[in-house]
């Protein structure tokens, strides 16, 4: 068991010369959407500095684009990048389940 | 004040989608409500989407209404492969803007939740592909499968009540297909959102024959049928089949045809029965039903009408080889294409199969007279009900075409079948023949009778008749002493009237020949007085004319004595005295 953590942490955990491609979906600028964006750029701002791209799209202006990603739920946040790709749906606010559904390692403090 | 008063019809009547699928118009009397969703529930494998998917495909072709399909479970290629056999191309449709495929693809593996969401991702796809093309029709299948993606049961009911609320207000007209639960209509108790139509497909298996009903639930602001209609997937997919919302109300007409067999023909006052009328021969088994049902599919063939045949016992060549041996040749009249038979097994297909088909072959050849032969093998593929339930849709289906309809039934006197074709059956029908062998020692004959004839009368003997290989002959009645006479009984009777009328002649050649004699006699008679009479006429003539002459002589004498003869004379006269 802890062999395997340690496996899945050394394959997931960011490498530190690799970027991050992340998208967020929202549709207006709704409260939910507001929160998203703010907790989302706090984690990356705290975990991964430098290291991430971070495209909104609003659906609102683009509908068209919510089929290719497979959107239902507003707010959703994919992981496009690093492979495969991850979901995860709400206002963000519990980061510990964040980082699980990012498969994220938080910076030891 | 100029404005027409509206009819109450027109005033309450809620406006609605056809869906163009055959019958399911006709028992929603219109189709599904406009613009408001409606719940297509049922568990695995009963035609849920492939009905959806109709409602669509339908609403293109034929009500050029563009529609959307969202599928929750099916990508969308293998919607497209699935329906193609049906002659469905969805590709085609998608290229001419026409249909919008949306397969939204859920994996509850990729997606964490955290904090809270919303639907709206689902409505903006749905709008935007609903928008792109102007749809009027959506189909949302299956949207259960959302409650295995997301956890928040709470959050998914207010959207997915809220999704439903929306498509209102879009004025789509929708499907939503749902699985069905566990005494419930729906797994996921959808049927509270949806409260302006549900409809319920059902898939039964019973006696190893599945058999698929649909029945409507609610159908909110509008009256619809409220049986379980059989329905049928098909090669032109589903139809359903109302037909027992059929009314009595059908034409009758007052032509009377002909039976085929002159014999039976007289047994009826008008000489045969009425078109459009539906006949029912019975009998025990070999009693020639079949025969009779040929006869007269020929002489409907033969008047150059059509004739349909649907033979469950025989194939075709078997049928044709053996009405040939009896002198009844189907083959022209196949070639002609006059006639069709349709042979299939009953059990082959449910008792709805058997329905369609007969609907569609009934549609496709428009024949003038339809033979089932026999319906009583149906009785193997469902219950009494079904097969009566059945039986009546398919009677008043060809009675309201006004084509006459002869349905054999084998029943038999050893087990309770006689009974069920007879109460199953024997209501529906306007005229009833039975068939049966009368059996006497040592040989079985068979013998005909009217049951029933509706609408005239009808002869109460029964007939006994021979198949011969000039067809089917009903032989006159002979009355015996103790009634009606057949067979062998017959050959007897025959032979003893035979026997009886030589001693008649017998006697009366006799007779005659005794008169003769004694007419010769008295002849003779005659001859011999009229001789006698002759002769003694003869001595009467003979002695008056001695009379006479001497008479003469006398008075000769007499008056020469007065004159004075000769003294000699005198003297000589008294010596010629003795």
């Amino acid at each position: 068991m802890i062999e395997s953590r340690e496996d899945l942490g050394a394959d997931s955990s960011p490498d530190e010369d690799e970027t991050w491609e992340l998208r967020l979906y929202v549709a207006g600028q709704t409260a939910k959407s507001i929160a998203a964006l703010a907790n989302l750029r706090r984690y990356c701002e705290q975990h991964m500095p430098g290291r991430y791209h971070l495209e909104v799209i609003d659906l609102l202006e683009k509908p068209q684009l919510a089929e290719g990603d497979q959107i239902l739920a507003i707010p959703t946040l994919v992981r496009k990048m690093p492979e495969p790709i991850r979901k995860v749906i709400g206002d963000l606010s519990n980061e510990e389940r964040v980082f699980v559904g990012l498969d994220l390692r938080p910076k030891r403090p | 004040m100029q404005d027409a008063p509206l009819s109450p019809a027109t005033l309450h009547q809620l406006p609605k989608a056809p869906t163009g699928i055959d019958g399911l118009d006709e028992i929603t009397e219109g189709g599904l409500p406009l613009g408001r969703p409606t719940l297509v529930c049922g568990s695995a494998g009963c035609g849920k989407t492939l009905l959806a998917i109709e409602f669509l495909v339908r609403g293109i072709r034929d009500y050029n209404e563009p529609g959307v399909l969202m599928t929750f479970e099916e990508t969308a290629d293998e919607l497209a492969a699935n329906v193609a056999s049906l002659g469905f191309d969805l590709r085609q449709m998608q290229a001419d803007k026409q249909l919008r495929l949306d397969h939204v693809h859920i994996d509850r593996s990729e997606i964490e939740e955290t904090g809270e969401y919303d639907l709206d991702g689902l409505f903006i796809r749905l709008g935007y592909a609903i928008d792109t093309i102007g749809a009027k029709r959506v189909v949302l299948d299956t949207i259960e499968a959302l409650f295995s993606g997301f956890s928040n049961e709470a959050v998914l009911r207010s959207e997915i009540r809220r999704l439903f609320r929306w498509l209102k207000d879009k004025g789509v007209t929708t499907i939503i297909t749902a699985e069905r639960g566990e005494g419930t209509l729906t797994r996921q108790g959808l049927e509270e959102y949806v409260s302006d139509c549900v409809i319920l497909l059902d898939n039964r298996v019973i006696d190893q024959i599945t058999t698929r009903r649909l029945r409507i639930v609610k159908y909110r602001g509008s009256t619809h049928g409220t049986n379980e209609y059989p329905y049928l997937i098909s090669e032109d997919g589903i139809s359903v089949l109302p037909v027992t919302s059929l009314k009595l109300e059908h034409t009758v007409s007052d032509d009377i045809i002909s039976s085929g067999v002159p014999g039976l023909d007289e047994m009826f006052t008008r000489r045969g029965w009425y078109r459009g009328s539906s006949v029912l021969i019975t009998g025990t088994a070999g009693t020639a039903k079949t025969t009779l049902a040929a006869a007269f599919a020929l002489e409907t063939c033969r008047r150059g009408e059509r004739c349909l045949y649907f033979a469950f016992e025989e194939s075709p060549a078997q049928l044709i080889r053996n009405m040939r041996s009896v002198g009844m040749d189907l083959q022209p009249y196949l070639d002609q294409g006059l006639l069709r038979i349709e042979a299939a097994r009953p059990t082959l297909n449910g008792l709805e199969r058997h329905l369609v088909t007969l609907h569609r072959t009934v549609a496709q050849f428009k024949p003038h007279a339809v033979v089932i032969d026999p319906i009583s093998n149906l009785v193997s593929v469902g219950s009494l009900n079904e097969v009566r339930s059945m039986l009546t849709r398919m009677i008043d289906f060809l009675k309201v075409s006004n084509i006459t309809a002869l349905f054999t039934a084998l029943i038999s006197t050893h087990d309770d079948r006689m009974d069920r074709t007879e109460e199953g059956v024997s209501s529906l029908v306007d005229t009833w023949v039975s068939v049966r062998d009368l059996e006497g020692i040592g040989e079985r004959n068979r013998g005909l009778s009217i049951l029933k004839a509706r609408g005239m009368s009808h002869s109460n003997q029964v007939r006994e008749f021979l198949v011969t290989e000039n067809g089917i002959q009903l032989l006159d009645v002979i009355i015996g002493p103790a009634g009606i006479i057949t067979g062998a009984g017959r050959l007897t009777q025959r032979i003893q009237e035979e026997a009886q009328r030589a001693v008649q002649q017998h006697e009366a050649a006799r007779r005659d020949r005794d008169l003769e004699r004694k007419r010769r006699v008295l002849e003779a008679t005659i001859a011999n007085l009229r001789t006698e009479f002759e002769t003694v006429e003869e001595e009467l003539r003979r002695i008056s004319h001695e009379e006479q002459t001497r008479e003469t002589s006398l008075h000769e004498s007499r008056s020469a004595l007065a004159k004075g003869l000769s003294a000699d004379y005198l003297a000589a006269k008294p010596n010629t005295r003795p």
